[in-house]
């Protein structure tokens, strides 16, 4: 399942239903989680806004989880990415593999998120006390 | 017509995120489109020359070279960084 959403997630609780509707399937769930950081470049940020294309970005992130199944033997699969105005510590993106083993789950939730940050169109732009700056690839580690 | 898009920092060198236009007589490919686009002006000119500028044509990301046809929808947008 896959999600663009401006409202937060509660990343405690989308693992506590998978676990509920996993029925016993899956040994395994990893899930990686991104939040915002109060420091980029040395620079304090106070707000990091996330565009994205509304359309592409839903039919990237399916391609990306799909790609996830056909590569491993997965029970479920989740990707939740936040798109607007967010500030320091707020959740930006959940994704969680399942799978009937551990090793299976961990590879396909690292291939998710390291694909999600080639492919998926999201642009992120800080805000620092300075004025804005468009983080391109290689200056938001 | 066509449909028009541009994201996050070259929408803002741009001025505009969206926009229908007729697709323009003999264009035919993305880079007749991008030159037809760079005589509007020196920041559509200089904006568009961004080599690191990715396109996607009906929301896949194609080739720099790719044909159009009446009817796409272009996107126009720089390296993502989500996640």
């Amino acid at each position: 399942m896959i999600r663009v959403q401006a409202d937060d997630f509660n990343a405690g609780a989308e693992l506590e239903r998978l676990r509920r509707e996993n029925n016993g399937q899956a040994g395994a769930m990893v899930s990686f989680t991104g939040l915002v950081r109060d420091l980029n470049e040395g620079d304090n940020i106070t707000q990091l806004t996330l565009e994205h294309y509304p359309g592409m970005t839903e039919k990237a992130l399916k391609k990306i989880e799909a790609q996830a199944n056909e590569q491993w033997d997965l029970t479920a699969t989740l990707i939740i990415h936040r798109v607007g105005p967010l500030t320091p510590n707020d959740n930006i993106v959940l994704v969680v593999a399942a799978s009937a083993h551990r090793k299976q789950a961990f590879r396909a939730c690292e291939f998710m998120i390291d694909t999600l940050k080639t492919n998926a169109p999201f642009w992120k732009k800080e805000t620092l006390i300075e004025g804005d700056r468009w983080i391109t690839p290689g200056n938001s580690a | 017509m066509i449909q028009l898009r541009y994201f996050a920092s070259l929408r803002e060198s741009l001025g505009i995120g969206d926009e229908q236009i007729e697709l323009p007589d003999g264009v035919n490919n993305l880079p007749g489109l991008t030159r037809w686009l760079q005589r509007r002006g020196e920041s559509w000119e200089s904006a568009l020359a961004d080599t690191r500028l990715h396109i996607a044509v009906n929301q896949e990301i194609v080739k720099t070279d790719a044909a159009i046809v009446d009817g796409d929808e272009i996107a126009w947008f720089p390296p993502v960084t989500g996640g």
